[in-house]
């Protein structure tokens, strides 16, 4: 008796396919790639490679148009993580990937395994993680769901990343009620590796072995990808099987087994065990390297009896590698990994016939050609349009429906408290954000800020996302995210060198949803284009929505950038009195759009203004040279919020308080709290003020010289009238302790 | 004079105290693996921070019974030098060379910043380039550092002088505001009886130079000082 009937595999047919994820169209192109009709497990694996988490067949069409190249570009997209130059040899290996919708089934677990995960596509390739970062959505704050994710969320992140012992060294939150029943939870990695030391996911060199390394596998995770590739509907409670558990120790044997092993020349490709386990990390590496794989799935450690050669291929268990070692080397491979309390295992070899086969106590369970499930799988060219009643959000008129309010100190108090802007003091404190003693620039910052041991230079990293710019104008708002990351990144004195991104959308089936990718992306990429930061890795996740509700568009950014003397280190806080305060760039600042209409008037309306990225790029280079050159004595990107709580945010740290006046025909509610970019704050002292106001004015920058650093009030004056005059002490326990209150 | 510093599968603390002993107050170091059971002669022996099993039970419950901990007791009980660092403050209070235990904080949540601490015993060979009364701030990130001893216990550790540092203000007020974590009488770090083994919840090795505030320098220049000419 075959397997097939010792399994009790059902028959395959159409509806067996739709149940697993497959279009019908999509079960027919296999059925012709195959030349027959796939088995039971066959059709697990092609519906699992064929998810869009793991195809990217909505999107593939629409990456293609981001710049990817760039000198210090050593990998771009298409590796486990994208790899650039930082010092010579020394590269800085990162990417951002999503774990949307695991955090909402199980919060503490999905994050935890998103955070795992993110950190093996950076081992995997040789780097030692250095920082953690992550990007988080979730609904607004004054309903308990939201409280028992966001607490579940940042528990998992720190359950899992303390543990491993890499510092999670700042990120994004941002609440909003389109992500009430879909939060976003986009993890990201970063780690260091020498360029001969790089490892790729390689499968050559016919009869060398196969090896399975890490956990054991078991039930976890069976068709995750394929649930991140839905809707999700009533009941996604009941998938809670499907979310995988994480072991972070485990984890952290196999960064230190993997990374001792690859010190010795036993390696010829690794690849981890990511989305859809086993069958995407065979085909992957088979199909890049054009090669073939024969896998002894009996051979496979499980830790769960009775567990059957499907299940064993779709299991999305954690910290799982699959190796291919020089033959002849198995026993030195096991001996580092024995060391460690791994299981390693021999389950297969590389073969040169282009297919993988699969194999049960001998017995032939599967055959499929490797690069065309990997590579030919169905690609679509989705219909996009902009909504016709889109017009009713981008023709509304502030200056009609809004008026100035008044009252500007009460309503700075309630920007400050708004858990977007407020501190998230909350939640940073449960990350371990020092551990490997690197960590300059602590959350809260504008970028986090690492050095390096070994070397002058230093890390900026900082993640953003403008999603009601991107919700109203998606072409807009792709640039603003971008230019908002590279401006943190700049502000600290680091260049920006490039990004990883998280492109978090609703259906691409639906118009409209796909006019807000197309759009996004499009932004996204003029601004990478002209700001000269490539995109070297990345992640798509599409269907993030409940009962038909999309989430806001929000395409995540990490921009990470290279500081060339960590002397010259620029920090977001002022440093003492008497200083002068320069507005860098063009102060124009409007409601449309903003976070004051969003949380104030319970608006996301208005069009949004264009952003001249020229004029962007001309901020970075001249906030990169006066850094290197000292004449900035801190420095802060204006966004969320606009210029008063950017300046408040400034004098928190120290005390230090600011006198400042703008003479400007404009409202006053605008003036304090429109946004626009770029806008960089910068304080200065009176010996370096001529010297930069002639570097400004010979770039073609416009600024203005708004004040001074004093006392400890924030007083701001509009056309020479006081119209804010607080202590710092009281704006600053609202804008620490909210999210401490509202999470009670 | 040589230090070693143990390796349990899960320390993650390890390479941070290696690098401030070895780099920034240039001790000769070495790395010490878990599995083994017998000690070089080692003038110090660090446990760093860290999950050292993964510490799902108890922090430090399955240190305990690990090979190398029986050779660091009998170091110990021999009156070697030994310090714990947060989870190896944690194994020593395990293993009992240092009283009292170490459970989760108050507030059910892992805690990672800057405190202050008053040092509360400068005669030691780990502290005596602080003052008595002195402030310093070092980092905490744990999430079972609320030190816990009876009444009896906190007595002799008082009579004996055998607390070191204590959680404070910025003036050097032990209230119960600046008690991050719950400890009984805001303890922070303790040492035995004899003075060669002390446990600490916080992180000297993350502030030992000076872009990181420095006060963690003085720990370590303490113990150099101690054993110069070794």
């Amino acid at each position: 008796m075959g397997i097939f009937e010792d399994f009790q595999y059902p028959d395959v047919d159409k509806n067996l396919a739709r149940e697993m994820g497959l279009t019908e169209d999509e079960y027919d192109v296999a059925v012709k790639l195959l030349n027959r009709k796939p088995n039971y497990i066959e059709l697990g694996i092609i519906a699992a490679m064929w998810s869009e988490h793991c195809s990217y067949k909505s999107s593939k069409k629409h990456l293609a148009k981001f710049p990817t190249e760039a000198d210090w570009v050593v990998q771009g997209p298409g590796e486990n993580a994208g790899i650039i130059e930082i010092d010579g040899d020394l590269c800085a290996c990162f990417k951002v990937e999503s774990h949307n919708h695991p955090s909402y089934i199980e919060p503490y677990q999905g994050a935890a395994t998103g955070v795992g995960g993110i950190l093996r596509d950076v081992f995997t390739m040789g780097a030692r993680p250095v920082c953690a970062m992550n990007a988080l959505r979730f609904g607004t704050m004054d309903n308990d769901e939201t409280k028992y994710l966001l607490d579940g969320v940042v528990g998992g992140i720190a359950g899992y990343g303390n543990c491993f012992g890499v510092p999670t060294v700042g990120g994004e939150v941002y609440f909003h009620e389109s992500y009430q029943k879909n939060p976003l939870v986009n993890a990201f990695a970063l780690g260091l590796v020498e360029k001969d030391k790089i490892f790729y996911a390689k499968a050559e060199g016919h009869g060398n072995p196969i090896m399975y390394v890490g956990a054991k596998t078991g039930r976890d995770g069976i068709h995750g990808a394929t649930m991140a590739s839905e809707e999700f509907g009533e009941g996604s409670e009941s998938k809670r099987p499907n979310v995988q558990i994480g072991d972070p120790f485990k984890e952290k044997l196999l960064l230190e087994a993997c990374l001792e092993l690859m010190q010795k020349d036993y390696v010829v490709g690794i690849q981890d065990m990511g989305a859809a386990g086993l069958s995407s990390s065979s085909f992957e590496m088979a199909s890049k390297s054009g090669t073939g794989v024969l896998l002894d799935l009996d051979k496979v450690p499980v830790r769960e009896q009775n567990m059957n050669p499907y299940e064993i291929m779709l299991s999305e268990s954690q910290e799982r590698m699959l190796l291919v070692a020089k033959k002849g080397f198995e026993d030195k491979v096991k001996e580092i990994f024995a060391k460690w309390d791994l299981d390693a295992e021999v389950i297969g070899e590389v073969t040169n016939d282009g297919y993988v086969r699969l194999r049960w106590k001998n017995e032939e369970v599967a055959l499929l050609p490797a690069r065309e499930l990997a590579d030919d799988a169905p690609v679509y060219d989705r219909q996009y349009a902009e909504p016709k009643e889109h017009k009713e959000i981008t023709n509304y008129n502030v200056y009609e429906n809004i008026p100035d309010p008044g009252n500007y100190a009460a309503i700075l108090a309630r920007m400050l408290s708004n858990p977007n802007i407020a501190s998230k003091r909350w939640i940073y404190s449960q990350y371990d954000h020092m551990v490997q003693t690197n960590t300059i620039f602590l959350p809260g910052s504008d970028a986090a800020l690492l050095r390096i041991k070994g070397s002058s230079k230093a890390i900026a990293v900082s993640s953003d996302c403008n999603s009601r710019y991107c919700y109203i104008n998606p072409y807009v708002g792709g640039k603003v995210s971008v230019v908002e990351s590279a401006l943190n990144v700049a502000v600290t004195g680091a260049r920006p060198r490039a990004i990883s991104n998280c492109l978090n959308f609703g259906n691409p089936e639906k118009e409209n949803i796909m006019w807000q990718f197309v759009r996004a992306t499009d932004g996204m990429s003029d601004a990478c284009r002209v700001l000269n930061t490539p995109v070297v890795s990345g992640n798509v996740s599409f269907y993030n929505e409940t009962r038909s509700i999309g989430v806001l568009p929000t395409p995540t950014i990490v921009m990470v950038g290279v500081l060339d003397d960590i002397e010259n280190r620029v920090p977001s806080f002022f440093t003492k009195r008497g200083s002068n305060i320069l507005l860098i760039g063009d102060f124009n600042p409007k409601i449309e759009g903003s976070e004051y209409l969003y949380k104030i008037h319970g608006k996301l309306k208005g069009d949004v203004q264009d952003v001249d990225l020229e004029l962007c790029s001309s901020v970075i280079d001249a906030m990169v040279e006066m850094a290197s050159e000292k004449l900035i004595l801190s420095a802060h990107d204006v966004s969320d919020g606009g210029l008063a709580v950017a300046v408040s945010e400034m004098c928190f740290k120290d005390n230090i308080g600011v006198q400042i006046n703008i003479d400007k025909q404009i409202r006053t509610d605008e003036l304090l709290f429109g946004e626009c970019f770029p806008l960089v704050i910068a304080e200065v002292d009176d010996f370096s003020i001529g010297k930069i106001e002639e570097k400004l004015s010979s770039a073609g920058i416009n600024y203005l010289n708004i004040g001074k650093t004093k006392g400890d009030a924030i007083t701001i004056l509009h056309n020479s009238k006081v119209i804010i005059d607080e202590k710092i002490a009281l704006a600053k326990e609202v804008y620490m302790e909210s999210i401490e209150e509202l999470i009670k | 004079m040589k230090a070693g510093v143990v390796v349990f599968p899960g320390s993650n603390c390890d390479h941070d105290c290696y690098y401030a002993l070895s780099n920034v107050v240039e001790i000769d170091t070495k790395y010490i693996w878990h599995k083994e059971s017998r000690l070089d002669d080692f003038d110090l022996v660090v446990l760093p921070g860290g999950f050292s099993y993964g510490d799902y039970l108890r922090s430090g419950a399955i240190a305990k019974h690990s090979p190398i901990m029986d050779a660091i007791v009998d170091f110990a009980n021999k009156g070697g030098h030994v310090l714990g660092i947060c989870n190896g403050f944690q194994v020593l209070t395990e293993v009992g060379l240092l009283p009292g235990a170490l459970i989760k904080n108050r507030g059910l949540k892992f805690i990672c910043k800057y405190v202050d601490l008053i040092v509360e015993n400068s005669r030691t060979v780990f502290t005596s380039y602080y003052n008595n009364g002195e402030i310093i701030s070092i980092p905490i990130a744990h999430m079972d550092g609320n030190y816990y001893i009876d009444d009896k216990g906190l007595s002799e550790l008082i009579e004996n002088e055998q607390i070191v540092f204590r959680y404070c203000d910025s003036k050097g007020e032990t209230n119960d505001v600046n008690n991050p974590n719950g400890s009984v009488y805001n303890i922070a770090g303790i040492i035995n009886k004899n003075g060669n083994v002390m446990g600490l919840m916080p992180h000297p090795e993350r502030c030992a130079e000076k872009i990181f505030g420095g006060d963690g320098f003085y720990l370590f220049e303490s113990i150099k000082n101690f054993f110069k000419g070794v």
